[in-house]
Order: structure tokens, then sequence, then C-alpha cells
């Protein structure tokens, strides 16, 4: 694999040399170029999903004409507001595949953008509250096993030694009955898995134009040769779009409809606090999610708003069902102060598993409907797309997740996986 | 944290009221795969002005259609 | 310094707390900040990056620096902030961040290597081995408080309001607002978030309608409804907003806070305006103040924080200040940005005039004055620098429910854009008391829809009103110059940001971290984004802010939860003889949302004894289960057997009264979603018996069918599980107890066979018996009205005592139902399961009418031959119990693939050997195959077979 060609390479080094140089000599981290009238290849969306398929085609693919149109600034969408978790805990062979795709190119990903990405493989630990929980547990991770994913049963001892001030007493509402662990999950720096890609893919060539919406698509007959946008028509070989929480309002404009369900999610941190919480933490039966940020901040979520939304914005009655569920896992934080409740958009796919393939319109291809989980799979989203879009043709790992699996009825239904009977 | 108009109850908080999706026509299962497929799981998923089914499952448990702006959340007329 | 007198505190209640082990004392009235001013405090905590020692700056929420620890008896907060928090006796207040303290920190020693860690640094290094190599070092040292041991127990209530009007500030504006809204005749709450209300008019001197301000104040409240201490922190939908009321003053103690959740036909923003700092060189010193937070002090506490003091500014507003501490008895300079000084008695003022740079060790001791360029300085001794860089709008709730922005250049403010919105107050950019108050007066009215006779208050209008001279830090190379106290990101950092291209705002922020503090940014971000929009040469407008989000000032989130805790928190549902069932011994479990239970233990026995007790118990003599939470949803109408025969994958329409089908109930997916007996009590009557955790569901889709694609049909449904209570008694010997009940029905076999019904009197009581059985043994569900249920609970106990009668929890029912194969939605099936899974394929060819979920299971994948199917598993060694979840494998090499899994698995009393059910692939074709077994790791064997284990001939259900 080549070198990218960065104009100023960091390190500890060069830091030093800047402190002495009055941090003067940087450079732009990716430049700010007006959209020329035609690329090869069009990735619609700024986040990281867009600019990981523009910096791939670019090192893998050899494309050298490569757009990524950003209606707003890079990473500002579901990349730039998730709580930073990464894991390929998968029950399906086909979703352990692709999640365990993006884990691996995570963990090399700091060094190969050169860009502190702060991956951060503390370990997810995912609780379960029951007897009952605990089978469905057992189900899932003999799956991961078979499925080659590092993981653990645990007792409930199991979960306190791995989580010291998550609640003892049996008597809570959802008790502590055991768990299971993924060592090599973790979270990551989510803005700069974005800014990384972005620089990255800027040095190879590739032009990154924010503030650039696109209004609409260019038809040659039935197939899409480029697209309308805020700053003027573009020509486009191909086009990928990678739009996560406007996948629908795109392929309207395309004329298809896409078995996609869009809803806002809350996320939330509390004010920075020293260091008690060393792992991930997921719940089931809760849908709780919490870690600790490097800062010191608890970041945590949980489900979704109960009606469809694109207002970026968070539901009361929810968050506050939310928070009562991370009090009832650590009793500690009631003394926790909230510091920011936010939301995003998130395109639910019916079966809780992407889309990733050919659109139902030729010359337009799709990497979208990750749900909540879009975050920790944007390696292996941009990667496939890159593949998909350069070379015509499914990847063995994403040809499971094309759109036709809803003709079919082949669904990759992670919620049922996960024993969630709907 | 919606107020809801339930047209037989007035308006309401959003804590009596089921989200119940898009209305849909149900197509006969003589139907392909593929239209079959489009009235299951396609969505039209608007941004703006959406109809969608709510029931009143706290109150009177009746169904009906509000057209909601999924932008802003606004009840439209 | 305290002043002898003044203030509005109480010093007849002096209270001790201490400071860092220190004991201090306050009086009733300060704050924990103007206690620690009041005694010479000067170095409150320390900065989040560089650990620069940090003392107060501001008086209220805009407080970026002052986080500190307070216990107060059994209460805690780690990261209070000490200009929020009321001085109780006895609190015990510590400095966070500091090691060994505040005062000497010997991370301070960071600083000096700030050259080498400008804004986002971390993102350049720390890559090689690994990120995490690096990370519990920098874990460490970040964080402000800790989290305490102890469980916060108070009691954390919320409620609800209504109001016609919802005026958000009680200072001049908010209450001219509520004052004009209220005599039009609209319902009025005011939330504020001061101890009392009066906002600015707690300091200022100003007499409205002649008289002093805050009579003006108490009378104009009197009789209103003013929530005090209630910081508005979110703005939801249509109208709904958040309010926070701290109950630290309640006499009890520290009281929880509680939340209010109040909907507002309309509101009024009255919020107010925050003073910004002036951005200079080393302005970050313990000893430089907001020189409005100087004159609430000093008003407010009768707080004098220092006696040589420079007053630094850009605008007219610091004066009032200047001129309250030169009657206070300080020696006062006014340093003024602009050209022109006027004359104040006793008080230099030097025109053109801006601090250039300060100094002295632990606190301020000199500041250098000098024109922007720094092309002259004058080095000035002083003990406190009071600066004011302006007022920005305190637009934080406008812009949460959704308002727009304007920057407005000759404000050098973001003001609201009032569309339809209601806004009064300095949140418009008004800074003078009579305009103030005339907005208000006239929000009020608009916000009420209606005219009043009542006349506007009235102000004398301000002395001084001059043009404020916007600055926006200063050009001098090599100086550091703070925006953002408690993140450390300077001027230069912003300016470093922007040649690096993160040029939007939010790049800005979460580049350099600006505003992400516990202050998220009320006294930084303005300054900030006028920097940036000077380094990437636009225009503030376009520059813009980021986006205003909840809450807004830090919340607890106990008090966001309210009452959702413990057993309130998503409350399990009691079965109506809950008491019999925890007095009898049960282990009373969640399943499906309902206390149920699992077994009833005797003294010293295990779960497992108990259950192998119960199970053999109810196979040869006779059991008592109650199935009370199992739903019951009645369907009535002339219609009723048509349109449930569309919502059921089985037939039922033709179904005879008084009989009773087993059915499945299908999504549109084809997925199962529900199991369930459905008796038809009369040809238009139908009981649907859903599973427990299933029932609201099943109702919903009933109605939502009904009423959506079959609305002419003629069928209504009731929900009556929770009138109903029903118990099952099974086993050989289960007739003669059910005889025994009386009532004179019938109950012989022919009268009576299994899956029929029959309706008697118990006495008065109504009451049902249905044969049905879930564990393979005759069985006789008993239903009366749930007020019956204790009387005949204990009555079948009692009649089956000579019989042995013993109840049953889930566990041995689950045991029981395993040996028949009988299955449990939500363990044998998930959300993948179609109905030709379970073996079930009748009704899809027998059926030719479009019922729920049809034609889904005519998809390519659900007539694949290779489905995971149910069957029955016997294990190779009978003595291990397989866990449920283990995975049956292909092995091939050093691999293996999954052919499904377990999913119910016991050791069978009655076969006396282990036995199980699973979802295997091609399950049926595999009939008699001896398969691999894996479970994390280990492996074993098992052989395919039939689904039921015991009796499948059903022998023992009948006769």
């Amino acid at each position: 694999m080549s070198r990218t060609p960065f104009r100023t390479r960091y390190s500890a080094a060069s830091l030093l040399r800047q402190g002495l140089a009055g941090q003067t000599g940087w450079g732009e981290a990716w430049r700010a170029p007006a959209p020329r009238p035609r690329y090869d290849f069009v990735i619609i969306g700024g986040g990281g999903h867009g600019l990981a398929t523009a910096y791939y085609l670019a090192k893998l693919h050899g494309a050298n004409r490569v757009a990524v149109l950003e209606k707003g600034w890079i990473g500002g969408g579901n990349t730039g507001g998730n709580t930073t978790i990464v894991r390929s805990n998968y029950f399906f062979p086909e979703s352990a595949a692709l999640y365990d795709h993006a884990l691996r190119l995570y963990e090399g990903l700091s060094q190969e953008l050169n860009y502190n990405i702060m991956l951060s493989q503390r370990g997810v630990v995912t609780i379960a509250h029951s007897h009952h929980d605990m089978e469905l547990m057992a189900r899932s991770v003999n799956a991961m096993l078979i499925n080659g994913i590092d993981v653990e049963l645990l007792d409930a001892e199991g979960v306190h030694r791995e989580i010291k001030i998550a609640n003892r007493d049996p008597h809570a509402r959802f008790p502590i009955h055991g768990g299971f662990v993924q060592r090599r999950g973790g979270i990551a720096r989510h803005d700069a898995v974005a800014w990384g890609y972005a620089r990255a893919a800027d040095a190879m060539g590739v032009d990154i134009i924010q503030n650039c919406e696109v209004t609409g698509f260019r038809f040659d007959g039935a197939r899409v040769v480029g697209v309308e946008t805020s700053r003027g028509p573009i020509a486009a070989g191909r086009v990928g779009m990678a739009v996560s929480g406007h996948s629908g309002v795109l392929a309207a404009k395309a004329g298809f409809k896409l078995p996609i369900q869009s809803y806002a999610l809350q996320a939330m941190v509390t004010e920075p606090v020293k260091p008690v919480l060393d792992t991930v933490i997921l719940s089931g039966s809760t849908g709780i999610y919490c870690s600790q940020s490097d800062k010191g901040e608890m970041v945590f979520g949980a489900g979704l708003d109960l009606y469809p939304s694109y207002a970026q914005r968070g539901n009361l009655p929810v968050g506050q069902t939310i928070i009562a569920a991370l009090l009832d896992m650590f009793p500690r934080f009631r003394t926790l102060k909230l510091l920011r409740q936010w939301a995003g958009i998130v395109d639910v796919c019916w079966d809780y598993s992407p889309l990733i393939g050919p659109s139902p319109v030729e010359g337009l291809y799709l990497n979208c409907g990750w749900g909540t989980g879009g975050f920790k799979a944007i390696p292996a989203g941009g990667w496939l797309l890159a593949h998909i879009l350069a070379t015509g043709q499914h990847h063995p790992i994403s040809a499971p997740f094309d759109l036709n699996r809803f003709t079919t009825g082949r669904l990759i239904d992670e919620a049922a996986g996960a024993g969630i009977a709907h | 944290m919606l107020a809801l108009p339930c047209p037989h109850c007035g308006t309401r908080d959003e804590a009596e009221f089921q989200f119940g999706g898009e209305p849909a026509i149900r197509p006969p299962s003589a139907v392909t795969d593929t239209v079959w497929a489009e009235y299951v799981y396609m969505r039209s998923n608007e941004k703006g002005p959406h109809r969608e089914l709510w029931c009143h499952a706290g109150g009177c448990g009746q169904w009906f259609v509000l057209t909601r702006n999924t932008a802003t959340h606004a009840v439209l007329p | 310094m305290r002043l002898a007198s003044g203030g509005r505190i109480d010093r007849a209640k002096k209270l001790s707390f201490t400071w860092n082990g220190t004991a201090l004392t306050g009086f009733t009235g300060d704050t924990i900040a103007s206690a620690l001013l009041a005694n010479g405090v000067k170095i409150v905590a320390r900065s989040f990056k560089y650990h620069r020692p940090r003392g107060v700056f501001a008086a209220w929420v805009d407080e970026p620096n002052a986080v500190v620890d307070v216990r107060y008896g059994d209460q805690h907060d780690p990261n209070a902030r000490a200009t929020l928090v009321s001085l109780r006796d006895g609190m015990v207040v510590a400095g966070v961040n500091g090691y060994p303290s505040v005062a000497h920190d010997a991370a301070g020693a960071l600083d000096l290597l700030h050259r080498f860690l400008p804004a986002g640094f971390y993102y350049k290094t720390f890559m090689t081995p690994s990120w995490q190599s690096y990370e519990p070092q920098i874990r460490a040292m970040a964080g402000l408080g800790q989290v305490g041991d102890a469980i916060e127990t108070r009691a954390f209530e919320t409620r609800t309001a209504r109001c016609d009007v919802l005026v958000i500030g009680a200072g001049p504006a908010g209450l001219a607002a509520a004052r004009a809204a209220q005599a039009a005749g609209a319902s009025v709450i005011v939330a504020d978030d001061r101890p009392e209300p009066g906002g600015s008019l707690l300091w200022d001197t100003a007499t409205i309608d002649g008289a002093p301000a805050l009579d003006w104040v108490g009378a104009t409240t009197a009789g209103m409804r003013v929530l005090s201490r209630s910081t508005v922190f979110g703005a939801y939908d249509h109208g709904s907003f958040a309010v926070l009321e701290d109950r630290a003053a309640a006499p009890a103690g520290w009281a929880g806070p509680r939340l209010w959740v109040i909907r507002a036909a309309q509101v009024v923003f009255a919020t107010g305006a925050i003073e910004r700092p002036l951005v200079f060189p080393d302005n970050d010193r313990p000893g430089i103040m907001s020189a409005n937070a100087v004159l609430a002090y000093l008003r407010q506490h009768a707080v004098l924080p220092g006696r040589r003091v420079i007053v630094a500014t850009n605008n007219d507003s610091a004066y009032a200040t200047a001129i309250a501490l030169r009657d206070a008895g300080a020696a006062v300079e006014i340093a003024d940005a602009r050209a022109e000084a006027p004359n104040i008695e006793g008080i230099r003022v030097r025109p053109a005039s801006v601090p250039l740079g300060t100094g002295g060790r632990g606190g301020l001791a000199w500041v250098d004055l000098g024109p922007c360029d720094g092309s002259r300085r004058e080095r000035v001794p002083a003990d406190l620098l009071a600066v004011s860089g302006g007022w920005s709008p305190a637009v934080h709730l406008f812009s949460q429910a959704g308002g727009a922005l304007r920057w407005d250049e000759a404000l050098a403010a973001f003001v609201p854009v009032a569309a339809g919105q209601h806004v009064a107050g300095s949140v418009t950019g008004a800074w003078d008391l009579a305009t103030c108050l005339a907005q208000g007066h006239r929000a009020g009215l608009d916000a009420a829809g209606r005219a009043s006779d009542l006349a506007a208050p009235h102000a004398p209008a301000s002395a001084l009103a001059r043009p404020i001279l916007p600055l926006w830090g200063l050009d001098l190379p090599g100086t550091r110059q703070w925006v953002d106290y408690q993140n450390d990101v300077t001027a230069k950092d912003v300016r470093l940001a922007a040649s690096e291209g993160y040029r939007s705002v939010e790049h800005l922020k979460r580049y350099t971290t600006l505003g992400m503090a516990t202050d998220q940014g009320k006294t930084s971000n303005v300054n900030g984004l006028a920097i940036l929009a000077d380094a990437t040469g636009q225009a503030i407008q376009d520059v813009g802010t980021t986006k205003f989000r909840p809450p807004f000032t830090p919340v607890p989130l106990a008090a966001i939860a309210g009452l959702r805790a413990g057993a309130l928190f998503a409350p399990l549902r009691h079965l109506p003889v809950h008491d019999d069932h925890v007095a009898l011994g049960a282990e009373m479990r969640d399943y499906g949302g309902w206390a149920r239970p699992a077994c009833y233990r005797g003294i010293g026995e295990t779960t497992a004894a108990a259950v192998k007790r119960e199970a053999t118990n109810a196979r040869f003599r006779v059991g008592l289960f109650d199935g009370s939470s199992l739903g019951k949803i009645e369907v009535q109408g002339p219609d009723a057997a048509a349109f449930l025969n569309l919502m059921y994958y089985n037939e039922v329409a033709n179904l005879r009264p008084g009989r009773l089908r087993y059915c499945l109930l299908l999504r549109e997916t084809g997925v199962v979603y529900d199991d369930g007996v459905v008796a038809r009590l009369a040809p238009d009557h139908y009981l649907l018996s859903p599973s427990s955790s299933h029932t609201a569901g099943v109702l919903a889709m009933l109605e939502l069918w009904h009423q959506t694609e079959y609305p002419t049909m003629q069928v209504s449904f009731h929900d009556v599980t929770a009138a109903w209570a029903t118990f099952a008694v099974s086993g050989p010997k289960s007739r003669e107890i059910v005889m025994a009940l009386g009532g004179g029905a019938d109950l012989s076999e022919q009268a009576l066979p299994h899956m029929a019904m029959t309706k008697t009197m118990l006495g008065a009581v109504p009451c049902r018996i249905a044969r049905v059985s879930f564990t393979g043994e005759r069985s006789y569900e008993v239903s009366v009205p749930s007020g019956y249920a204790h009387s005949l609970w204990r009555r079948l106990l009692d009649l089956g005592e000579k019989a042995g009668i013993m109840p049953y929890g889930i566990e041995s029912l689950s045991v029981l139902r395993a040996e028949k194969g009988y299955i449990l939605i939500g363990t044998d099936t998930d959300g993948m399961t179609l109905p030709v899974d379970l073996g079930l394929e009748g009704p899809l060819r027998a059926k030719k009418i479009d019922f729920v979920g049809k034609r889904s299971l005519l998809t390519p994948d659900a007539t694949r031959p290779d489905r995971r199917q149910l069957v029955g598993l016997l294990p190779a060694d009978p003595a291990v119990v397989p866990v449920p979840g283990t995975h049956a494998v292909l092995r091939d090499g050093g691999g293996q693939r999954s052919l499904g899994w377990i999913t119910t698995a016991c050791r069978s009393p009655v076969l006396q050997r282990s036995v199980a059910l699973g979802m295997i692939e091609s399950g049926r074709a595999r009939m008699g195959e001896t398969i691999d077994l894996f479970h994390l790791g280990q492996f074993s064997r098992a052989t395919i077979v039939a689904t039921c284990f015991y009796d499948p001939a059903g022998e023992k259900l009948h006769g």
C-alpha cells in the first residue's frame, strides 16, 4: 500500500517542531476546492461513510477524479453526533463479516490515516438482566464464537469485575444477571474519524466540497449521470450516496422508495468526572449504552424516539426513560448532571441491517440504513461502497445487504437475532 | 413532547398516543413479490408533511390519520 | 472582603462551612462563591487542560471557572457551580481537578509545555504504538469532580402545569410582561432561576413608577404565580418546557430538585443577557471578574472583591460597577476602549485604553493599560480587574424553541428574530431599563392576545447610552488571550483551527473544545466565533452560532428521571393473588412485565428441586397454576368470526360455540407474532388468550386492522385481562377438585372434552371453566372475576389438599410444556419464525382468504427448503442438560457453521433425562440424525427427534 502524500505528517516530532515555530506551519488539513464540472465518482454525503468511500476509491482503486459533496460541514451528521461505540458482536455471519471488517480496519486506522482517531479498545460489556436474557445471550455468544468474534460470556460477578460501579442490588428493577464482553470493542473519537479520512482523501486529490447540497439527479434516460447541487450541476460516472438521516429524501429525488423510516435517536453527556467507568456497557432490556469519554463525560443513549422525525432534537419523555435506565444500572450517577442532550436522525431499515449496493436506478449506489449503528461500520461501509463503485460488482461481504433481500424475504434481522420478537 | 389532536377527544399529550406508521393500501396476495415487498417494507418517509396513523390508545382507542411535518413536528390541518 | 452593611444577606444568620478543610463563615443569602470572595479566597479551581489557576469570574449561570465539590449532610454534588449554590450551614466545599489542592496543583506544570499542546494536538500524536498506551494517564488528568460513593436518596418529584402565557425570566421585562398578560386575563406562570424575582433589579438602584425598583417587584409579583429558583432548561415540542426547581432553600434541608413540565400556549422569552469577557493577554488570572458580577456581589452580598480596582470596558454598562465600587470605598479607574471618556466624579477614566497584560502570583497584582495596538503601556497596580466586553443576549431557549438569530452590528450581539414569538428585555439587545419595561408590557399583551387598560411601567432613561466598540482580542503576537476559561481555548487556538481548515463554527468547537465545558460557552462562544470570523474573513452573521441544545444549565440526572426509579421504573404488573404467592414462598420474577412465581421453594430447597417436585406433582397428582396474566380479549359482533378469520393464521370461523382452538397470529411479514387459544363462546362472541406480554399489542393490532382495513365489519374488542383471574388445575386428579367447587356444571369427558369451555355460577359468582392444557395433563382453567381471585385460590388449595395439590410456577410449567413440545412465544420463536418453521403448514394450504401475513409466506425465502425448523433433541448424554442458546454446528476442518440453536432445554422428571427443543436448519429432514452441539467452545452431541417427548398420542389430555 502506498504512503499517502500528506503536506505535513503528524507526529510528536512535528508537534515539537511546530511548537518551536509557533504552530504556524501545519497548513490546511483539507482544501476547500470549487466543484469541477465532472468527476468519475461523486459521493453524496461528507460524513464518515462518504469520506471513507472517497478515501478507499483513491487509495485502493486508483480513482483520481472523486468528489465528496456535503451540504453542511463534514462529519456534521451522525458521524459527529453519535456515542462513538465500535464493536462487531453481531449474531448473523453476514453481519459479523461486515462489522468485523470495519473493526479490523479501525484497528489500523490511526496509523493508516496519520490521524489519531483515539481508538480505545476498552471492551464492550452487554448486560443480561434475567435468566431468559442469559439464554438469549448464550445463543448470541455462541453465534459470535462460531463467526470468529472475540467474545466471552460473563456471570454476574464477571460483569461486576468489568464494571466496578454497576448496581449490585439484586432487587434493582433490572438487576445484573450476567453478560458478555467483546474486548476488541470500545470507542473512537468520532470527529477524528471524519477528519482523518477527509485529510487523507484530500491528500490523494479527492475534492471535498462543503456547503454543497445535492438538490436532484441528472438522468440520461433511466441512468443517473450526475447531480444538481446548490453550487451548480456536476456530472458523474457513478454516484454513491451515504447520507444517513436523509436517505429517504434523496431516494425520493431519484424516484424510488426505501425500506427505511427515519427517527430521532437521542444522545446525552454528563459533566466530566474522574474515571470510574472503564468499559462500554450495553443493556438489551433497557436499551441503554454508556461509556466514559476520555474527557470524563458519561456519554449515553438508548432507544429511538417513538415516531419518525427529521427534527434533530430529542423528546423529553424518551430522554427521561433513558436517564432512568442509566440510573437503574448506575445509582451513583444520580448526582451527575446532564450537560447536553441532542438527537441525530437515523435511517432505520426494516431488518436493522444496512443497505449496500446498487439502487433501483442505474448509476446510483447506496450505503444507507445503518440505523443506530453506522459509526462502528464506517471503514467497512466506505470500503465496500468504494469496491462497488469502482468495479460495478458486489463484494462477497456486501452481497447479502443488497436491497433485493426485501423482495426475496431473506432479511438479516439483527433484532430478531438478539431474540426480539416483532 | 407533542400535543396531538384526537378527532374525538381533542388535543392531548403524546403520552396518550401510539404511532402506527404510514397508511398503505393492501394489495391482494396474487401480486408479485416485488409489489408485496413495496407494500410491506417500503416507506415514503417524507421530510416535511407526512401522513401517518396514530391511535389515541390512552383515550378513545380510535385510530386516525394525521399530517405532521416531520421536519418541525408541526401538526398540519 | 465583606462590607459592614448592605446586601441582601441576613447578617443575623451566620453560616459555617469549610473550604478545602479550612473553616470559613458566610451568611444566609450567600452563594458559595460570594462567601469565598468575602473570605478573600482567590483560587477556586484549575482549568481543564493546562491546570491554570482560576478564580470566580461571574456571579450566576455564566460562571466558567468555579466548579467545586460540595457535600452537605448525605448529599453530594461533585461538580457544583459555586455561583449557583446557596450556602448552607455545615457545607463542606472543596476544589476539584487540583492535586494536592487547587491552590497548589502539581499538574500546573503542564502549562509550561503549552506551546507544544495547541488545540487538537492529540489528533497529531499519541499514535505509536497505540492511543491506548497513553489513554489511562490522559484520562486520569481529565475529568473534574469525583463520583461519590453514596447513593442519592432524595425524593425527586415531577409536576406538570399548563398556562396561557409562560414568562421565562423575572427581570424587569419578564415581570412587565407577566403583569400585562395577567391584567389582560391570561393565566400566567413566571419561571425564574434566581432565589427571588427581580433579575438585574436586584443590584440596580433604579426607580420604576417613581418607587425603588424592588418595591415595584414586590407589588407586581403579589398574586402572581412566580416559580423562583426555577431554571427553564429545555424548550420541547408544541409549547412544552422543562423547568428545574431547585428546592435547596426548603426548610427540610436539601429536598430534591423538582422537575416541572409546563405546557404553555404562548411564551415570553425575557431571558436577559450575559456579559462577555474581554479578550486580552493573560486575561484568565484570578482577580479578573465580570464587571456586572462585581456589581452583583457588591449589592446582593455586600462583598467587595477588591480595593484597588480597574474597570476595563468597551461599553457603558460597566460604569455602574465603577461607581458602585467607588461608593463602597474602593480606588477605581476605568479603562475605556473607546476614544472618548466621560467625566465621572472620583474616578479616573482612561480613554482608548485596554488591558495589555496582567501579573501577580496567586492573584492579580498589576495590569498593563494602553491602546489596543500595544504601542504604549502603563503598569497599574490593582487587586481586581472588572471587565466588560459587551453583552450577549441569552438566546439559548429562544433558539432551542426554533427561533432564528441575527447578528446586530450596532449592538455587537446575536439577537432574536422574533417572528410570531414574544421576546422582551435585554435578550433583544435592549440595555436600557425603560425600554425593557416597555417591551415587556407589549410582549405580555401580545402573548395574552388581548388588550388591557393597564399602563406600562415607567423608568427614567439611562444617563449613559453610547455605542459599544466591539473588541475581539488584541493583535499582539506571542501573547495568550483566553476565550474559553474552563477548557483553556485561546484566541491563537481559534486562529490555528481556522488555518488548518476547521472553519465551520461546529468544526471550531469540536477541534478546539471551545464552548464544550460545563458552562457550554455562555461567556466564550461569541468571542470565539467573532475571532473565527476575523480569521476566515467572513461576516459574523455568516459564521453563525453552534446549535443551542438543552439543558440551559446542567441538570441532575435524578431530577430528570423523577419518580422513574426503583420499582417505579417500568413497574411490574401484579397478579390478583400476588400476596398469596409471596406467602407461599414463591420466588417472584419478571416475566414479560408481570411479577409471576418462578416456583415455590420450600425451606432449604433449591430451585431445581422445587421445579422437579412441582412438575412431578402436576404430572402424577394435581397442580395449581396462576394463569391470570394470560391475556383475555373479548371479541363480539355479527362479523366477529369473519374478522378473526382474517386475522388468525388458523381457521377460526368453523369453530363451534363452546370449543377452543390453538391458533397463531402473524405479522404482515409472515413472522409469528403470538400464539394462544381462541375460544368461541357464542356465534358472535369469541374470547382470545394472547401471551401475557402481547395482550396490549394484539388488541392494538385488532383495532388497527378493524378501523383501517375492515371498517365496515361489525365487531368490537374489549381487553378484560384485569377483570378475570384464571387458575389452571392440572393433573390426573384435576377433575374431582374442580367438581368439588360446585356450580353444577357437567364436567364429564362427553360434556366438556379437551378444548371445550363452559360457564357456570359458583354461588353468585360467574365462572368460566375451560379444558385447555399447557402441561399435557387433563387441565381445567377456572376463571372468576378478579375480586374473587383470593377466595378461589384458597378454595382450590383447600379442596385439593387431600389429592396433594401443589401450586407450580413458570419454571415448572416450562418443564412440563417442554416435555410435550409445546412452544413458548419469544423463547422457541423469534422475529424470524414463520408458521411453517413450527411445522404448522395446514392453514397456509387450506385457507383461501388473504389472512394477515399470508402473502409473505410465499416469498422465495419463506418457501426455502433449508429453513430452520422446530425439532426435538435428545442429548447424547442424558444426564447433561444443554444450555439454551447452544448451537448445532456442522464441523468442517477447523471451523464450523451454525445450523441453528437450542431454544428450550431441561431435565425431564418424567423421562429422567435431558430433553431439548431447537430450531435446526432442515430439521425435519434430519430426523434421527445425530448432530454436533457447540457451547462456549465445547462440543457435545444430540439426536434429532420429534418435538413431543411424552405421551405423543395425547392420551393424558383426554379421559
